[in-house]
Parts: structure tokens; sequence; C-alpha cells
């Protein structure tokens, strides 16, 4: 993890982010590593759960929320968009593997051909637009709703991104990184402050949940929205909050950081969709 | 179980609103004599203002975070007042990793809202 501070520290002295280039690999063992150390008592599969797997307090409320979970009327919309033919007759089954069911865990990844990184929410859109139907809305509604089933069937797999050996590749995943540990916005912090040196701390009544296994639960029914959406509305909430103006919903961006937090959290299982507060 | 868990949980999100939109304003406006201390006070605890009871532990604070230390004792830590300026001014200069905001190289907090903040913190 010293590695990791010390690219906080050279984005933060040099303003452009010049790091040296550690495999993905070295990376995720120091993440993990610094994340186990700070939490010796969390067991690595529970950091899927956010803040409640260090808050035992706040996690009490949650367990009996999960009781009845408010996203299953969202997994149950979910599934039965997943299943409407398009106009065309066919239907979303078409477009992956396996027929959609339990394929979560293929994404993101990084598409050679359009050389970007395609996410499950842009892979769902373009099975829209390619058998002649509208795009959907990229934060909530019906695209959270469909990603919510598909994450459901998924659930219990183990997250196992593939970073390629293919500097298209690398070159995204090292733009998602520097993109987590840059200061930005007006009160100037990165998303490391709060959810690497900070986790587990205070932020007034809030205890900062920990960077590990961020990325296991997407998308997410939140008390505060009072519905589901999908992660790339959370980074743009968390942008905002330090004042910082939010990329769009599947700008390159987020489709980096995206890439580069969810092999970050490689090894813990897959629990979408999730509660919180 | 679900209601209770789910209610309190909308109690906590409200509590957040109200104290978020606190009219805040109109009371520096009509406090006309009162002292630079007690507005630096107000500016310090506004959460759209200097927001430090977010890190801070402050006499007088409710609910505040653990991110940065107790602001306790600060003629004792900083017999400079000009330091105590630098470092809410801008808390980089002497920390270069710090999490806590450039209040004001990033014009979070006007001129004369620093040196009132200042007063407060100075008198803690
Ligand atoms: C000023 C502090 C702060 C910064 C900076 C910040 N966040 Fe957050 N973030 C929070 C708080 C508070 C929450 C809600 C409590 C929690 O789960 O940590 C949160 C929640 C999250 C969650 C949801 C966690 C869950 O279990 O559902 C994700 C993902 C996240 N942040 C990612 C980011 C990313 C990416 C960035 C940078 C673009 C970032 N955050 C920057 C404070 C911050
Ligand atoms: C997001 C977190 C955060 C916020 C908001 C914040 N601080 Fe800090 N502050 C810190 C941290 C962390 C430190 C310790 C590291 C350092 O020196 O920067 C610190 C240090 C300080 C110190 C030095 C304390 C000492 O004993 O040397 C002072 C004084 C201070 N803060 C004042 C303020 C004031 C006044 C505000 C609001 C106008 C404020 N802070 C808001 C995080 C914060």
């Amino acid at each position: 993890m010293k590695k990791l501070l010390l690219i906080t520290a050279a984005v933060s002295a040099l303003g452009a982010p010049l790091v040296s280039q550690a495999s993905p690999e070295d990376d995720l063992k120091a993440f993990r590593g610094y994340f186990m150390e700070r939490f010796p008592n969390v067991p690595l599969e529970e950091f899927a759960n956010g803040v409640y797997a260090i808050d035992p307090a706040s996690r009490e409320q949650w367990e009996a929320i999960e009781e009845f979970p408010p996203y299953e009327i969202a997994i149950e919309e979910g599934e039965e968009l997943f299943n409407t033919p398009f106009k065309n007759g066919k239907t979303y089954a078409s477009c992956f593997r396996n027929g959609g069911i339990g394929v979560k865990g293929d994404y993101p990844y990084y598409d050679t051909e359009k050389g970007r990184v395609e996410t499950l929410e842009s892979a769902i859109n373009e099975c829209r637009t390619k058998n002649g139907e509208k795009p959907l809305k990229w934060k909530k509604g019906k695209l959270a709703s469909i990603s919510a089933y598909m994450a459901f069937t998924t659930r219990g797999q183990t997250i196992d991104i593939k970073i390629p050996h293919d500097q298209r590749a690398l070159d995204a995943y090292e733009h998602g990184k520097h993109f987590y540990y840059a200061r930005r916005g007006q009160l100037n912090m990165s998303c490391a402050h709060c959810h690497v040196d900070n986790s587990g701390n205070k932020i007034r009544a809030d205890i900062l949940s920990p960077a590990l296994g961020h990325l296991s639960h997407f998308p997410v029914y939140r008390s505060k929205w009072g519905g589901l959406g999908t992660v790339h509305r959370r980074f743009g909430g968390c942008n905002k909050q330090v004042r910082a103006l939010p990329f769009k919903a599947q700008s390159k961006q987020y489709r980096d950081l995206e890439y580069f937090l969810t092999y970050m959290s490689n090894g813990i299982p897959w629990n979408g969709p999730g509660a919180r507060k | 179980m679900r209601k209770t868990a789910s209610s309190t949980l909308a109690a906590a999100g409200a509590l957040a609103i109200v104290m978020g939109s606190f009219s805040f304003a109109p009371s520096i406006a009509s406090a006309a004599g009162a002292s630079d201390i007690e507005e630096g006070k107000k500016i310090a605890f506004h959460r759209k203002k200097g927001n430090c009871l977010a890190c801070h532990k402050i006499a007088g604070g409710s609910l505040p975070g653990n991110i940065g230390p107790a602001l306790v004792n600060m003629k004792a830590r900083y017999p400079d007042k000009a330091k105590l300026r630098a470092k809410i001014y801008d808390a980089t200069v002497t920390s270069p990793n710090t999490i806590m905001p450039p209040f004001g190289k990033h014009k979070i907090l006007s001129k004369s809202e620093l040196d009132k903040v200042v007063e407060f913190i100075y008198s803690l």
C-alpha cells in the first residue's frame, strides 16, 4: 500500500499524474493487503457489504432491511423487461452469453474492437439499439432494473476481472487508477482520501466504507434516492460531494474508473443488487 | 421490522436535510455587533461553509466526525495566529497529502469569513 499512498502524493504534488506503472496484479495485492491490515477482523468476502462489514450498529439496521429487500420489486420488473421481446421478436437473451443469465461477471471488460471499456449497462443499451429500440436512461429506472435482475442471477459468483496484456486495456486501467487517486473539486479531495486513507473513520455522522469490494453490489437501492441507481450514478454523487462537476454516466472517465475499481474487488463475491443508506 | 428500520433511516435523512438547510445568511446580516468569534463559530459549523465538524470535534458542535484531530487548546498549538490562519487557508502546505480542503486558496470561504473562523478557532 505504501506504493499507492505515494501515488496519491505524486498526483497531488505534480498536478499531472506521473505514476510508475506497477502491474495490475501488484496493485491488487497491495490494495487488498492494505485493507486486510486496516480491518484485520473482516474476512475478504465480507467486504462485499460496504460499511456494514465494519460497523456492527448500522449492520443491524441493514440486516432488518434485507429481510424484506427494497430492491425486490426492481428485480421482478427487470426480469419482466428482460424477457419481453423487442418489436423484432428478439429478446435481451440473444445479446449475451448463456442467454444473459449469470453473466454480470463478464463486465466490465476491455473491448479491443471498440477500443474502450464495455460495462453491463452499455451492453444492455447496445443490445437495444442493435435491435432497433431506443436506448434507456443510464442512471436509474428500467435500465437499472434490468441490470439488477442480471446482477441477481450472478449472485454468489466471485469477481474475477481480467486485464489483458494489451496496452490499450492497461492504459484504460491506469486512467481509472489515476482518476481514483487524483484530487478534484473545490474541496480538493480524491476518492482515495475518503475510501482508502479514511475508510472506517467518520465524516460527520457517516462512516466511510472501504474501497475494497466497492463494486460488488451494484446497482444499489439507496434510501436517500428512494430507488435504484447504477454505479455511475454513485460516482457522480461522490464527485458532487467535493464540489466537482460530475462526468456523464458511461463517459470514458467513469468506464475506466469502474474497470479499475472492479478489478480491485477481485476475489469478492458478486452480491448485487444491494441496499444502502 | 422493515418498517422500523426504514423509518429510522428516513428520520436520519430528515435530520441531515434540516441541518443542511438551516437559514444562515439572514442571521449574519442581523447580527450587528455580535463578536467575530460568534460569527466565526456559525461559519465554521455551517455545512455549506466551513463544515469543520465533518472532520473535527469542536466544543459546542454535535455529531463531529473523527478524520482530523479535535480542535482544542489552539493557542498552545499555534502561538502564532498567522500560522493558524495559514493552516486553514491551505493545509496542504504543511501536510501535502491532507484531506483537509484549502478553504482560502480555493475560495471556499471569503477573506472575511476566513478571518472570523480563525478568531473562533483561536478562542478554543
Ligand atoms: C468527501 C468524502 C468522499 C469522497 C471524496 C468520495 N466519497 Fe464515495 N462515499 C462517501 C460517503 C460518505 C459514502 C456513503 C457511505 C459509504 O458507504 O462510504 C460514499 C459511498 C460511496 C460508494 C458506495 C459504497 C457502497 O457500499 O454502496 C462508492 C462506490 C463510492 N463512494 C465511490 C467513490 C468514488 C469512486 C469517489 C471518487 C470519484 C468517491 N467515492 C469519493 C464519501 C466520499
Ligand atoms: C475533510 C476533512 C477536514 C475538514 C472538513 C476540515 N479539516 Fe482541519 N484537518 C483535517 C485533518 C485530517 C487534519 C490533520 C492533518 C493536517 O495537518 O492537515 C486537520 C488539521 C487541522 C488543523 C491543525 C490542527 C493541529 O493540531 O495542528 C486545524 C487548525 C484545522 N484542521 C482547522 C480546520 C478548520 C477551521 C476547518 C473548517 C473551516 C477544518 N479544519 C476542516 C481534516 C479536515
